[in-house]
């Protein structure tokens, strides 16, 4: 990066340092923390809608629609989700791969054959001469949907109780105006359930941060994969030779948890406080209170 | 060569714990073979939820106690701890802890003249399971202070009206109430630790002699048939029947706890989904 950092073995002290934290690979690291915060920033509102159509799915009239729903919900219920992470992976890439080969393949063979998944180079995902950004893109995809996927059915949980938690009253009142179903979901129900769903939601959002070290076990390459890869010991045949460093590297990525979690908390209470304004809670009561 | 249901039983039954046929099986995966090896990994599964959430428990009432002492010399630390294991990934604490266990000298330490052997610690058995045991305390000891703060005013100045004034007071009113208040979110805690339990051979610890949990052989079987739809349904099938297990016992112990209430104020375990931590 810099003049001084041509020659590695040559320089020591701070100069080595500013030159080993800015090396090409270090520069790749730095960039994967926008990975993690890339999958927040989709997998979030990915997650929101999932849960509320799953939430909305529940609550149906028409039986079918509303199995699916609690099924849904339930999935995740004591099941370790670490199990649906890596099934859903894999499930999802065979279910991708097996609906393209029915469209490009010539001969449509049943793909699990002994041992292995088998279908035409044709219907690859990506294709085997694709270029190593579009394996990697495709991988975050993959993982960002199973993210969705099962964090929407907490999501669902959460929003299904909210719903329910919005005093009968207010809904009948909105029908003695001559609401109809439709209106009184959409002017009543969601606006006032979002008091009830936030300390789950908030909740899911710190879990949420936590389980983005799981990107590593999904392949993609994040700030574990990273992490791991530059603290390893190097030998005298690397650029920046040093011992196993791995500890402090780990340490640094716990220290950015921390942070985050902790600023993700503030910003959770001050949100709480301003969705409780004007609400027949206690919550809105404490507001009402310290504004007189 | 086939063996037949009972015989592949009595070869892997006990397999994750070292016992029985050495090899694992390599092709011709049958329903049967996947059952078993996959069952003889929850034996690592419940021993680290069980021993971690015994011993935890014990660390978590401490911890409790300690975030609410008026000493800020044994507050703040107590603060500290749950903040720290709270905050931050139970993934990442496992690669930490593995890499600082490996850090310690190979030959072991010399303390006092006691020659300790350390390479121990580095084993899932002994590393991962220290790991889980601080989580869990930080988790439980969050919970149980919750439970503490909450303690109905009426019942301690009860209490006190009766006499009973410090540690009188402490072992007969406060901590039965607060363990009451709190047990329906420590089962919660229960369930989810088992959960976790099956991060410790994807982080940070190795399986030795391919000796691994349930998800490990799962994942064994995932990667050489390149079928997921049957190994994992195995091990979620597996859990639920745990799950079960697990709010069973914690239920008899939630009735004993409320046992002196009228049926309609005792209160119940609901179950609440937390993720990995």
């Amino acid at each position: 990066m810099f003049e001084a950092c041509a020659d590695p073995k040559a320089i020591e002290g701070m100069t080595w340092t500013a030159c080993y934290l800015t090396s090409a690979k270090h520069i790749d690291f730095y960039w994967s923390f926008l990975t993690v915060l890339l999958l927040l920033l989709i997998t979030a509102p990915a997650a929101l809608g999932m849960g509320f159509l799953g939430a909305t799915a529940a609550r149906s009239h028409i039986p079918p629609v509303s199995w699916i729903g609690k099924v849904y919900i339930w999935m995740v219920r004591g099941v370790p989700d670490i199990i649906f992470f890596l099934f859903f992976v894999i499930a999802l890439d065979q279910a991708i791969e097996y609906s393209k080969s029915l469209m490009v393949c010539p001969s449509h063979e049943w793909p699990w054959q002994g041992l292995e998944f088998r279908v035409c180079p044709e219907a690859k995902v990506p294709l085997a001469k694709s270029a190593p950004f579009w394996h990697q893109a495709y991988g975050f995809f993959l993982a960002v949907v199973t993210f969705a996927i099962v964090f929407g059915a907490f999501v669902a949980n959460v929003i299904f109780g909210a719903m329910n938690a919005v005093p009968r009253a207010q809904l009948e009142t909105a029908e003695a105006y001559g609401m109809s179903r439709r209106q009184v979901f959409r002017r009543i129900l969601i606006p006032q359930m979002w008091v009830y769903a936030l300390p789950g939601l908030g909740n899911l959002w710190m879990i949420l941060i936590k389980a983005t070290p799981l990107l590593f076990l999904l392949g993609v390459k994040d700030i574990v994969y990273y992490a791991r890869e530059l603290g390893g010991s190097k030998t005298q045949a690397y650029e920046y030779p040093h011992g196993d460093w791995r500890l402090y590297y780990f340490l640094g990525l716990m220290v950015f948890y921390l942070v985050f979690t902790r600023i993700s908390e503030i910003g959770i209470s001050k949100l709480t406080r301003r969705l409780s304004h004007g609400q027949a809670t206690a919550g809105g009561e404490a507001v009402r209170r310290a504004a007189a | 060569m086939s063996m037949t249901c009972w015989e592949t039983v009595q070869a892997y039954g006990l397999r994750s714990i070292g016992i029985g046929e050495n090899l694992l099986p390599r092709s011709d995966f049958t329903l049967c073979q996947q059952l078993t090896l996959i069952g003889s990994g929850m034996i690592w599964n419940i021993y680290f939820g069980v021993l971690a959430l015994t011993a935890g428990f014990f660390l978590a009432n401490a911890i409790a106690l300690a975030r609410n002492a008026r000493n800020p010399l044994i507050r703040k630390p107590a603060e500290w701890y749950v903040f720290v294991f709270r905050g931050s990934p139970l993934f990442i604490q496992f690669f930490l802890a593995y890499e600082a266990l490996v850090l310690l000298p190979k030959g072991g330490v010399d303390i006092l003249g006691i020659h300790l052997n350390t390479a121990w610690t580095t084993r899932a058995w002994a590393g991962a399971l220290l790991v889980l045991f601080l989580n869990t305390a930080a988790y439980s000891a969050e919970i149980f202070h919750g439970a503490l703060k909450s303690i109905p005013k009426g019942d301690l100045e009860a209490a006190e009206a009766y006499g009973l004034t410090g540690w009188k007071k402490f072992i007969r009113i406060e901590w039965p109430t607060m363990l009451r208040l709190g047990w329906p979110a420590y089962t919660n805690e229960a369930i989810f630790l088992f959960h976790a339990t099956t991060l410790v051979f994807f982080s940070g610890f190795p399986a030795f002699a391919q000796k691994g949990d349930a998800l490990y052989y799962a994942n064994y079987f995932a990667d050489k048939t390149f079928n997921p739809f049957i190994p994992y349904p195995i091990v979620a099938f597996y859990f639920i029947l745990l799950t079960l297990a697990v709010t069973f016992f914690y239920g008899r112990v939630n009735r004993h706890l409320n046992r002196h209430l009228p049926s309609n104020i005792r209160s119940k375990i609901r179950l609440r989904p937390q993720l990995i931590r």
